[in-house]
């Protein structure tokens, strides 16, 4: 990998692009274009010139019919000059490009199926993403803990970190017969803790009632993630709810830019 | 036409929290549910559907999530799911926005070769022990708001008879004659009776100027020379009826008033915006000078401040009160994304950064019965809540900062009011991004939505008091994500240098926004029939003033029309090419060629005299009422903690989110549980600068029942008190005034007129005492005149209220400091002198006291200790500030005690020693006063800088305690967690 490129994805209700482009920008990369879905939609840019893909938070349409259901069949259904772009990502993924999805973004690579087992090119999907068991959107901040047993390349180093969840519909739901293969892959990459670091059902610090208590799911080879937390948003240190307790930081950077610097430290290798 | 239904329903075995929810609403209104499941219905008619089979398929594809829903095949879901006894499905009226068909359409173009038509419902399934006429009634309280939806009700034992007429679309009636009615306005009285007919709000006066000026000779020769003739068309009454309305025209703000005081001097004040309000920011700008960072004010759709050399920084707060009154939750969704327009299509466009939000709702308790019409407060507040809630969350701006005011005068008019911030590059194409300018010959380029029935009288019905009459098309529902598409494809279009002009279509459509921008080049010439509409058979007038919503008209140069609609369609936004500005004098539009309307530019905008109002004041009764104080204050404290304006809103607040965009750096919620108050929202907006904004609000209404000029005064001030509290300061902090007032003209429904009027007077100048001496100008401003509802015989009122918003600019975010105790040993002292003033205070009324002093500002005191404080807040001196307002003292150190999850040790000696009662050291709401802690190795810098003006009150403790004492006699003993949960309970009592 060269660190040849990150394509941010926006626009049709997307929202997140503004500080996903500076998080990426304060993490390393050399070369970061937001782009319009629309533009990859009809043939603008290809997948071809970028080694990251980034689908970010927002609500692709509104949210109705269900979190990014229509933006999933656009990508489902759709192809472009270069094929179909069920092809297109699911080669992106193959070759170890790297590919992040966060809370809409997350939604949209669950309900593509290429979250947790890459089963985009035969149009299968095994977990979802549901309304939260309040009943109702909520901006909290979480604790996240990460699996130790994950291979996953965002989280390398990582062990537990605080971030903001907003999202009405986060709570992950799995098929039966998937469930087992999650946990034994450790592809459960993250979840919901409490100030202990340890996992936790227990509302709010579990904020929407997840299967697993799981805030995150990776692919087998460890080179997409898609988690329901916002690390972009925590790309300062002013961004932590309890800057005003703690001691100034050495830098200015916020933690949830780690998995930003992970991915960077991993395309320059 | 083929048609089918779709229905997409959760599977049996899988919970549903959205059904779960609304089970426990039910219950919670006393209806025995046992439980709920909602299923999402698409109704589709499509020629190129050609089969159930196929619907079944498209459906499985596209709409199905397979590890949700049930694929239901053949199967309707009441088939399929056996626990129900009653389904209730809810569908929009025909012509009402539905945004989930919208998207469903789009869905289903995926695999279509053509677009079908679609409409959304929602099926309910409910299981319980109830009456139809319960599940009827249950559903007209909780599931649909009857104009603007309807319902289909089938007991489950009707099931298969009645399971047929699901099966339907709504139809709009498009086969109405379109044409131009014209009509003879040559007197008084029949323009007075075609207003009267056609809700147009005309006053007689204003009636006898139109009359007068049809009748000129010159005017009549023109009108023949143009080609329109004598008669008066409708498309010309219904735009000068939006252009004159008080909503646009401000009349109320810019007429004669003969003012009388309450010693019997008279006087005449010729227009208050310009003596008070307008007149204050000059000045201030005048003072600032070279220094001046007002770029832009009472102008354009927002005003306009330097951010720094590469940014300038929008702010404007609108009201959408009357819409939110009868669909509170499509009133509240426009009122947000229309405000979002208003800041977006400031100068040459600008991107939101924020939003900030303040309603005024009825108390939830409210137990008597209410007239016709009107929703019971819970109601309205969770409808606004979630009009709000999507608006916001859907565009992608944060909501940084806002408050909920409760009173029994807001039973009649809730007020909402929605701010954004939007922020612009310095310079657009090398010169300052705030100008911008209609050319004759650029053309008028309508963008967005399309124009239906929607909010037509919308701008002409707010400017009347809700009547069992008003008109249903006044509400609408608005649609953030087209909106959302309409902003992305704009910034490419400005990027691209593509317009000279642009602005929002609000209040009064195209009439206003087309009619605003050709007073820039003197004119303009109109097609209607060019403007795309949602359905046919609207009128000439109706496309004209309809108020549909996410749309926005620009001025493009002729060379640039083809490459702006290419863009535009490529971007899947549809524009329209409607006419050209022109230099001609006059608003011409056509239909189909044929001249509709040809109104003189002068006349529209400058023909109007001033109204001439009459305003008397009365001195107000401050005597204090004869009450006892209790030894023991901790019960009254606990009781004040839980009544509605002091409450946690931390429900209400969870459910926006305040941090998209990534610049969050003071949120609404602070200290180490994220569940203390916050006194501002400050903003890092762009994200490699450590500049930020300081943004706050104050509202006090309760104040106006003693003396509106101290309300205003004591709103300026909690506005500015709370920027600073978070770390703003006086060097740059600009203000936006939103006046709601009853109506103050004197007539048969309004005999107290001239003492409301007095009251507006009172306000006014307040604003320009205060703004003056704190030297904070207001930028922009709105004023709602009519909150008034005549229902059942009776009226209700509002309060008189002014929402006074703030936003500073600061260096450096990571100055800024929150309200929550930091640490065990820190020494709390009171900023600023407290007063016996307890008028209208909370403790009054907790106590059902009236009467009382008001709290009154000393604006030079107060600015000398807010500039001190930013002072010491720039050094880190202080370790946590609150504003010290609702409540007093004792809420505050309470506030930021229980938010910082520390106790406190407290001596009243100081305090008692000037003279004040317990009650009165704890409870008076004297203005511009903090409760700050400090670490002890600050003490002497933090005393040296303030002096007396600072009062040691104790210390921050470990215990779970708050601890009031004056030398061993305990005023207040109370464990923190109690206080809290008292303070968290309010609204978790009232919302389920």
């Amino acid at each position: 990998m060269k660190n040849q490129g990150t394509l941010i994805l926006t626009g049709l209700g997307l929202n997140c692009e503004k500080e996903t482009e500076y998080a990426c920008l304060a993490s390393g990369a050399k070369r970061v274009d937001l782009r319009h879905s629309l533009d990859l939609l009809r043939g603008q840019v290809s997948l071809k010139d970028y080694d990251f893909l980034i689908f970010i938070g927002g609500f692709l349409d509104g949210d109705y019919l269900g979190s990014a259901r229509v933006g999933a069949n656009r990508y489902k259904y759709g192809a472009n000059q270069f094929g179909e772009f069920k092809d297109q990502i699911s080669e992106f993924s193959a070759s170890g490009r790297l590919i992040l999805g966060i809370c809409n973004g997350f939604q949209l690579l669950v309900k593509l199926g290429l979250l947790p087992f890459e089963e985009l090119a035969n149009g299968g999907q095994s977990v979802s993403l549901a309304h939260n068991r309040s009943g109702i959107f909520e901006d909290r901040w979480v604790h996240i803990k990460i699996n130790p047993k994950s291979k996953n390349i965002f989280c390398q180093g990582m062990d537990e970190v605080y971030l903001p969840v907003r999202h009405g519909e986060g709570r992950l739901v799995v098929k039966p017969e998937a469930e087992e293969r999650i946990l034994a892959c450790g592809l459960d990459v993250m979840a919901y803790a409490d100030e202990q670091g340890k996992r936790t059902e227990h509302y709010p610090q579990n904020p929407n009632g997840s299967w697993a208590q799981c805030a995150g799911l990776g692919n087998q080879g460890g080179n997409i993630l898609g988690l329901m937390p916002h690390p972009e948003a925590y790309n300062h240190y002013t961004n932590h709810p309890h800057w005003t307790r703690l001691e100034r930081p050495q830098s200015v950077d916020g933690e949830g830019l780690r998995f930003f610097k992970n991915a960077y430290r991993h395309l320059q290798s | 036409m083929n048609l089918y239904r779709l229905e997409v329903g959760p599977k049996a075995e899988l919970e549903d929290p959205i059904g779960d929810k609304l089970a426990r609403e039910f219950r919670a209104h006393g209806y025995p549910v046992k439980g709920v499941r909602r299923a999402e219905v698409y109704l589709v008619q499509s020629s190129l559907i050609k089969d159930l089979a196929q619907a079944e398929e498209l459906t499985a594809k596209l709409f199905i999530d397979p590890v949700l829903h049930q694929d239901l095949g053949a199967q309707a879901y009441g088939d399929y799911f056996q626990d129900w006894d009653y389904l209730v499905e809810v569908s929009y009226k025909p012509g009402v926005t539905d945004n989930a068909a919208h998207v469903a359409k789009e869905n289903l173009e995926l695999l279509l070769n053509e677009a079908p038509q679609v409409a959304s419902a929602k099926a309910y399934f409910i299981a319980g022990a109830l009456s139809l006429s319960e599940v009827e009634r249950a559903a007209d309280q909780l599931l649909l708001n009857g104009l603007i939806e309807k319902k289909i009700v089938i007991p489950k034992s009707l099931w298969l008879e009645q399971k047929p007429q699901l099966l339907y679309f709504p139809q709009t009636n498009g086969d109405q004659k379109v044409e131009t009615e014209r009509m003879d306005c040559s007197t008084a009285q029949k323009v007075w009776e075609l207003s009267e007919a056609r809700l147009l709000a005309l006053s007689k006066d204003e009636a006898q100027v139109l009359a007068e000026y049809f009748a000129r000779p010159d005017v009549r020769a023109t009108r023949e020379k143009l080609g329109i003739g004598a008669l008066v068309t409708d498309v010309e009454l219904e735009c000068l009826a939006q252009t004159w309305s008080e909503h646009c025209k401000h009349k109320i703000f810019s007429s004669i008033v003969q003012y009388q005081d309450d010693q019997g001097q008279e006087w005449l004040i010729k227009s208050l915006y310009k003596t008070y309000i307008q007149a204050s920011t000059l000045l201030i700008k005048e003072r600032l000078g070279k220094n001046d960072w007002c770029l832009s004010v009472f102008k354009d759709n927002a005003g306009v401040i330097k951010f720094d050399e590469n940014w300038s920084v929008a702010f404007k707060v609108e009201t959408h009160n009357s819409p939110s009154a009868l669909d509170p939750y499509g009133g509240a969704l426009t009122g947000i994304v229309g405000v979002n327009r208003d800041a977006f299509g400031t100068g040459m466009g600008a991107k939101l950064i924020a939003n900030t939000d303040v309603f005024c709702f009825g108390p939830l308790d409210y137990n008597r019965p209410l007239p016709k019409k009107l929703f019971h407060p819970t109601r309205i507040f969770e409808g606004v809540r979630l009009g709000v809630e999507h608006g916001g969350n859907q565009s992608g701006v944060p909501t940084i900062n806002g408050a909920i005011c409760f009173d029994e005068g807001y039973i009649g008019k809730p007020l909402v009011f929605c701010g954004t911030l939007s922020i612009m590059p310095a310079k657009h194409q090398g010169e300052p991004s705030e100008y911008k300018k209609a050319r004759p010959g650029d053309h008028i380029l309508m963008c967005g939505g399309r124009i239906g029935k929607d909010g037509i009288h919308g701008a002409t019905f707010s400017s009347l008091a809700l009547e069992e009459v008003s008109p249903v098309s006044a509400v609408q529902i608005g649609d953030p994500i087209t909106q959302k598409r309409m902003w992305d494809f704009l910034w490419v279009a400005k990027e691209e240098n593509l317009y000279s002009c642009i602005t929002d279509n609000g209040a009064g459509g195209l009439s206003s926004s087309v009619g605003e921008m050709a007073q820039d080049s003197g004119g303009a010439k109109l097609h209607l029939d060019r403007a795309p509409l949602k359905y046919p058979g609207l009128q000439p007038w109706e496309i004209f003033v309809s108020e549909a919503q996410e749309r926005m008209t620009l001025a493009v140069p002729p060379q640039k029309v083809a490459r702006f609609l290419a863009l535009s369609n490529e971007m899947r936004v549809e524009s329209s090419d409607l006419g050209e500005f022109t230099d001609s004098g006059f608003l011409e539009c056509f239909y189909q060629g044929e001249i509709v309307a040809a109104l003189e530019m002068e006349f529209m905008h400058g023909g109007l005299p001033p109204m001439r109002i009459k305003a008397q004041w009365e001195t107000p009764d401050e005597t204090e009422p004869d009450y006892l104080e209790d030894s023991d204050l901790g019960p009254i404290l606990k009781k004040i903690l839980a009544r509605p304006n002091i409450c946690s809103k931390e429900r209400v607040i969870r459910q926006y989110d305040h941090e998209v965009g990534g610049g969050s750096v003071i949120k609404p919620l602070v200290g180490p549980n994220n569940d203390g108050p916050g006194d501002a929202g400050v903003l890092r907006p762009v994200l490699g600068s450590e500049r930020g904004l300081v943004v706050s609000n104050g509202i006090c209404p309760k104040y106006s029942a003693i003396d509106t000029y101290h309300m205003a005064a004591c709103a300026i001030d909690e506005a500015i008190r709370n920027s600073i509290a978070s770390g703003g300061s006086l060097k740059q902090m600009a203000g936006l005034d939103n006046f709601c007032w009853p109506d103050p003209v004197l007539s048969e429904k309004t005999p107290d007129g001239p003492y409301k009027m007095a009251q507006l007077v009172r306000a006014c100048q307040a604003i320009y005492d205060y703004t003056l001496a704190f030297g904070v100008p207001c930028i922009s401003g709105k004023d709602s005149m009519k909150n008034d509802a005549n229902l059942d015989g009776k009226k209700i009122s509002i309060l008189p209220t002014l929402l006074f918003s703030a936003v500073a600019v600061i260096d450096q975010v990571g100055q800024s400091v929150t309200s929550d105790f930091k640490a065990e040993g820190d020494l709390i002292y009171l900023l600023g002198a407290t007063k016996p003033e307890m008028g209208a205070s909370e403790y009054y009324s907790q106590l059902g006291l009236t009467g009382g002093a008001v709290p009154k500002v000393d604006a030079a005191l107060a600015r000398i200790r807010y500039d001190k404080t930013a002072q010491a807040v720039a050094q880190g001196w202080l370790s946590s500030i609150h504003d010290c307002s609702d409540g007093g003292l004792a809420v505050a150190l309470a506030e930021s005690a229980f938010g910082g999850g520390l106790g406190a040790l407290i001596s009243l000696s100081g305090l008692l020693e000037q003279g004040l009662s317990p009650a009165q050291a704890l409870f008076s709401e004297s203005a511009s006063r903090f409760v700050v802690s400090l670490n002890p190795a600050n003490r002497q810098t933090v005393q040296a800088l303030f002096g007396s003006d600072a009062q040691y009150l104790g210390q921050v403790t470990l215990a779970d305690r708050l601890l009031i004492q004056t030398e061993g006699l305990t005023h207040l003993d109370q464990g923190l967690s109690d206080l809290k949960a008292s303070w968290q309970s309010y609204l978790k009592a009232h919302l389920s």
